[in-house]
Order: structure tokens, then C-alpha cells, then sequence
């Protein structure tokens, strides 16, 4: 079983390009069913549990969240909010093929619209992978926001 | 041109018992009286001690519209400094927690202060002799506001130099502080963690109202608690399958009418109220293996399961916050303007309590009350939907008339079916009562 840095690279756009494009069933199936979604609301917060996150979620309130925004009364989301990411290149931090264990560390912008608002956050995105059964897996995702510590209206979608 | 400014009588006839005037959300003189008036007037939410730990720390956050500074002086008091320098209107700290040491030092012309707002040194200082400098304003050192207490650890400011006493604003609501503190095995609380900041294009009054407002969730968070009932429902877990924390927190909010309207509201005199009289949304989380023994050891086990068995779900300390005893979260809704409000939403660890109870507030506070929060989306979004809406033309006033009696009283305490919503009509009674009762001496002073 192997994997290239290339393929990890690949991965991470791909999973950013079904964000934007709204296709959260492939989404959701990137994930290890005990994964975490993880956005601290604290510059270099070490706790996810015993102080306030923006998010921590595990898969099945992820599929609440986006099962939530095709609802038929989502009122927040009538009209419906657009995002894009935009990705610098990857760094792929640690590679252990031996466990399968991979950790990348991606730059982007994330840009929400909805109506007449259009917001960009500077983002901070490490992926924990895990390669099973040859297929690169999301174990773990932590999303650092720039300025986390701001006051924001809301964001809707998935940085 | 004014239309409210110096007229006690306008001001007042905003608000008509059954329904109040738009003007009291979308009017920005409307919004300046209030922080003249009101945010002077009222006992204002500053911080928790526990912020400003030790000697030296600060914590600077707004009253109304005012730039304040909570410090712990070196006496182990605290006090709350406006956060200006006496000479050029510098902020002397704009850092939103930290440590002066001894004194504030001004960065601009190094005039510094003791924690207690004393003038301690200025730089050249002959330069004043003989100026009269000792008289003014500025030779007094940092202003302080105009009274502060600290009960049981929460810490409220009065700006206005005279007025109504702590123990009168509050009287029987701090019963709701008192439940929250005393769940702690030490009977202490701990701020836990920097608070949530979410910017509302809308009035504060707006999230006030909305704290009692019992006939919503079951509309505005269908999308969000209902899809988690509904997708909980399709795993077809096994019968008796505990629910998780998450469902635990969120499935309560999709509660039918009848629940809200059995769960009570209790009014007290002032503005201050809350809903959960009877049980709430928080009544029927999983009890915390040790926690009530921890917390008999302190109380004994009948005062200890009292204190658990009051489920209040949110407490209204009017003005301007809102706090639930039962999982110790506290929200302010700082006014910006007329049209603007951030929300700073705390939760606070109980000190020598299992920490799987902070785990569950901390959940709570990001799944509703962050601006990533599905639930919390669909409440900004009505909120936002009413302030335009609001510039209607042909309907200028809002309907607050659930279960209204026009004989109601507002100066003793009620309980009340849950869905009324005499708390919303006692908050704006004592909005007129703060409001204008200094109004002709303030007004004809300037």
C-alpha cells in the first residue's frame, strides 16, 4: 500500500473543491466514523473540550449540519450561502506509511456569500489522513481561523 | 431634530403595555438616551472576578457605550476605572485581559495611575504648579464609575454617581446567581476559557426579548434540533440507548408548546425575570457520576439535590444579560448601536466539580450560542429579518400581548404560564422607569 505526496495534495483540493460545490454526502464519506471536526475559538487553543471551540463535532453532528441546509424551513440559508476556498499548496508534514498515519498542513482563504454580504477568512486547516484499504481517509480536521478571537456575524457553511 | 431628547412624556409613550413603538429598536436618539439614561441609570454586568485573578490584572470591556476597565487593586479589591486617560481621552489598555503591575501608565505622555485610578506621576510635573491643575478633573487621576459591587462573584457597576442601591435593582432575582454559585462543591465559580463574540446587525433588545421567548424554538431551530431528532431516529439505535451529550443538549429545543407553556415564567420587580420555573430544556441532562455526593459534602444531600432540582433555564438580569444557572453560562449583548449588538457569551467552570460538567457547558455554548452554531443561525437570521423589517411604514408598533392583563403589576413577583410574555412587557416597564426618571434634571443641567 502506498501513497504519494502528490496524492495527498490531490486529496486536500479535491475535499475543498466538494465544499464549494456543495456535495457533502462524498463529503461526509472522506471521514473515519470517530473523526472530529475541530475549529478553536482561542489563537493556539490546546483544549478542545473544557473551554468554548467554535466547533468540535463529531460525524454525526457534522451530518446534522449539512443535512440542515437543504431543509425545507432552513430559514438562514433561504437564500442559500455560496463558499470557495482558495488553497495554498499543501505541506505534507509526516508521511508513516507503516501505521498509515499522515499529517498535512494547508493555508487558504475562505470566502462565504450570502445576499449582500461577502466575508474572507485566513485560514489554517491540519488534516490528520489515515490510508485504509488503500483510500486516504479524514481521521482528524483542525480549522484555525486568523482572527478567531473576532467578533463574526455568521458562517453557515464548512471552512 | 430631535423628537425624544429632554421629553420625558414622548419617551414614555413608547411603550403602550400590549405593544411598544418601533422606534425603541431602529430609532439611533432612542438608542443615546438609553446609554444616557438606562446604562447610567441600571446596574450594569461588568465581569466575573475570576477574570482578574491577582493584583494588576485588568479586564476592559463596555457599559452601554462606555470603555471600562475592571482591576484588581492591590488591596485585593476590585474597581471599575473608565478606561481613559484623564489628560487627552487615551485608552490606557486596549488589550482585552492583562497585567498592569502597580500602576496603568498612560502610552502617550507616561501620566500613571495606581489599580485604583489615583493620579500617581506625572513627567515634568512642575509644569502645573501654580496652574490650578489640583482642581480639575484631570488632576484627580482616573474616574471611577459611580458604584460597584461584587456578589458572589459577578461583578456590576452603577455609572450614575446616585441611584437605586444593588439590593433594591435586583432584590429577589439574585436567587438565580445564588443557584448557579452554589452548584459549585467550593462555591465558586471559575471563568472558563475566552467567551464566544457574535455581531448581531440588530437591536440589543431584539436577544433580550428573545431569552423568554418560549413559542420560537419550536419554529426558528425545526431545522436545526428537529434534523438532529429526525437523523437520531434513522440510526434505529436499540430501545433505551442512552442519548448522546450533543442530542441531550439540542433534541429539547423542538420541545411541543405544551412543554414551554407548563414550564413557567417568574417575573420579578425591575426588568429581571426568567423561564424554567417548573423544569426546562436543561431538566433532564445524565447526572455526573460523583457530583452530587461532592456536592452534599458541602450542602448536606437535601439542600444539594434542592439546588440541582431548580432547572431555571434563562435568567434575564435586565438590562443587558442573560445567564442559565443550571449548565453556568452567562451572555451580554453590548449595545453598538441602535442597529448593532455583539453578544459575548461565557461559560464558567465549577470549582471542585467533576469536569465533565464544564465539558457539557463548553458544548452547549459552541452548539447554540456560536456564530458557527446551526442553532444560533436561525435566530440571528430572524433577528436581522426584524430590524428591516421594522422600516415598515403603516405599522409602527410591535405586539408584545401574549396573555397580557391589562391590571398586571410589575412591582411583585409572578409566576405565570410559561409562553407569556410579561416578562418582555416587564422589561419594558422598567425601561421607562430607568429611562426617564432622571430625565427633566439631567436634561435641564446641560
Amino acid at each position: 500500500m502506498s501513497v504519494t505526496k502528490d496524492d495527498i495534495i490531490d486529496f486536500l483540493y479535491d475535499e475543498a473543491r466538494m465544499l464549494d460545490e456543495g456535495r457533502y454526502d462524498d463529503w461526509l464519506a472522506l471521514w473515519l466514523k470517530d473523526g472530529h471536526y475541530w475549529m478553536p475559538l482561542d489563537y493556539k487553543q490546546t483544549d478542545p473540550l473544557n473551554v468554548t471551540s467554535l466547533m468540535y463535532e463529531d460525524i454525526f453532528m457534522l451530518k446534522v449540519r449539512v443535512e440542515r441546509l437543504n431543509g425545507a424551513r432552513t430559514f438562514s440559508q433561504k437564500p442559500k450561502s455560496r463558499c470557495h476556498h482558495v488553497l495554498q499548496r499543501p505541506w505534507v508534514d509526516e508521511i508513516d506509511l507503516e501505521s498509515g498515519r499522515i499529517r498535512t498542513t494547508t493555508q487558504m482563504h475562505y470566502i462565504e456569500t450570502r445576499l449582500d454580504e461577502q466575508m474572507l477568512l485566513a485560514l489554517t486547516a491540519q488534516h490528520d489522513l489515515a490510508l485504509i484499504d488503500g483510500r486516504l481517509r479524514i481521521a482528524n480536521k483542525r480549522v484555525d481561523i486568523l482572527n478567531c478571537d473576532a467578533a463574526f456575524g455568521n458562517i453557515q457553511l464548512l471552512p | 431634530m430631535t423628537r425624544y431628547t429632554g421629553d420625558k412624556a414622548a419617551v414614555a409613550a413608547l411603550v403602550q403595555g400590549h405593544q411598544v413603538h418601533r422606534d425603541v429598536y431602529i430609532d439611533p436618539e432612542v438608542y443615546r438616551l438609553e446609554m444616557k439614561h438606562l446604562f447610567a441609570n441600571a446596574w450594569i454586568f461588568v465581569g466575573h472576578d475570576s477574570q482578574t485573578p491577582n493584583k494588576g490584572d485588568y479586564f476592559t470591556t463596555m457599559v452601554g457605550d462606555q470603555p471600562v476597565i475592571q482591576v484588581r487593586h492591590t488591596d485585593g479589591e476590585i474597581y471599575v476605572l473608565y478606561n481613559r486617560c484623564p489628560h487627552k481621552g487615551t485608552k490606557l489598555v486596549i488589550d482585552r485581559t492583562g497585567n498592569t503591575g502597580k500602576f496603568f501608565r498612560c502610552p502617550y505622555h507616561a501620566w500613571s495611575f495606581k489599580t485604583d485610578g489615583c493620579l500617581l506621576a506625572i513627567p515634568l510635573k512642575k509644569g502645573y504648579e501654580n496652574t490650578g491643575f489640583e482642581q480639575t478633573d484631570a488632576g484627580h487621576g482616573m474616574k471611577s464609575v459611580g458604584a460597584v459591587m461584587n456578589y458572589r462573584g459577578f461583578i456590576f457597576c452603577r455609572l450614575a454617581e446616585e441611584g437605586i442601591s444593588f439590593e433594591d435593582f435586583f432584590g429577589g432575582s439574585l436567587s438565580s446567581i445564588d443557584n448557579m454559585v452554589d452548584r459549585s462543591p467550593a462555591q465558586r465559580l471559575e471563568v472558563a476559557g475566552p467567551p464566544l463574540r457574535y455581531m448581531h446587525k440588530c437591536n440589543w433588545k431584539m436577544l433580550v426579548e428573545n431569552q423568554t421567548d418560549t413559542c420560537h424554538p419550536m419554529v426558528a431551530h425545526e431545522s436545526s434540533a428537529g434534523t438532529a431528532v429526525r437523523l437520531w431516529k434513522e440510526l434505529d439505535m436499540p430501545e433505551g440507548t442512552p442519548l448522546p451529550p450533543a442530542m441531550e443538549i439540542i433534541a429539547p429545543f423542538t420541545s411541543p408548546y405544551e412543554f414551554f407553556e407548563n414550564m413557567g415564567i417568574r417575573t420579578w420587580p425591575n426588568g429581571h425575570g426568567h423561564t424554567g420555573v417548573h423544569h426546562s430544556i436543561h431538566s433532564n441532562y445524565t447526572e455526573i457520576p460523583g457530583y452530587l455526593d461532592k456536592l452534599s459534602a458541602t450542602h448536606g444531600e437535601e439542600k444539594a439535590r434542592a439546588i440541582l432540582g431548580e432547572n431555571r433555564h434563562n435568567t434575564v438580569y435586565f438590562p443587558n444579560i442573560m445567564i442559565k444557572g443550571p449548565i453556568q453560562q452567562l451572555r451580554v449583548f453590548i449595545p453598538l448601536a441602535a442597529d448593532k449588538t455583539l453578544v459575548e457569551s461565557y461559560i464558567y467552570r465549577l470549582v471542585d466539580a467533576p469536569e465533565e460538567l464544564t465539558a457539557r457547558t463548553a458544548m452547549y455554548n459552541r452548539m447554540i450560542n456560536a456564530p458557527t452554531s446551526i442553532v444560533g443561525h436561525d435566530d440571528l437570521e430572524m433577528y436581522e429579518r426584524a430590524q428591516e423589517g421594522l422600516q415598515a411604514d403603516g405599522m409602527e408598533w410591535v405586539n408584545i400581548q401574549r396573555l397580557y392583563d391589562p391590571d398586571e403589576d410589575f412591582e411583585q413577583e409572578s409566576v405565570l404560564n410559561g409562553t407569556t410574555e410579561k416578562q418582555m412587557r416587564n422589561q419594558f416597564h422598567a425601561w421607562v422607569k430607568f429611562m426617564t426618571h432622571d430625565m427633566p434634571a439631567r436634561e435641564a443641567a446641560e
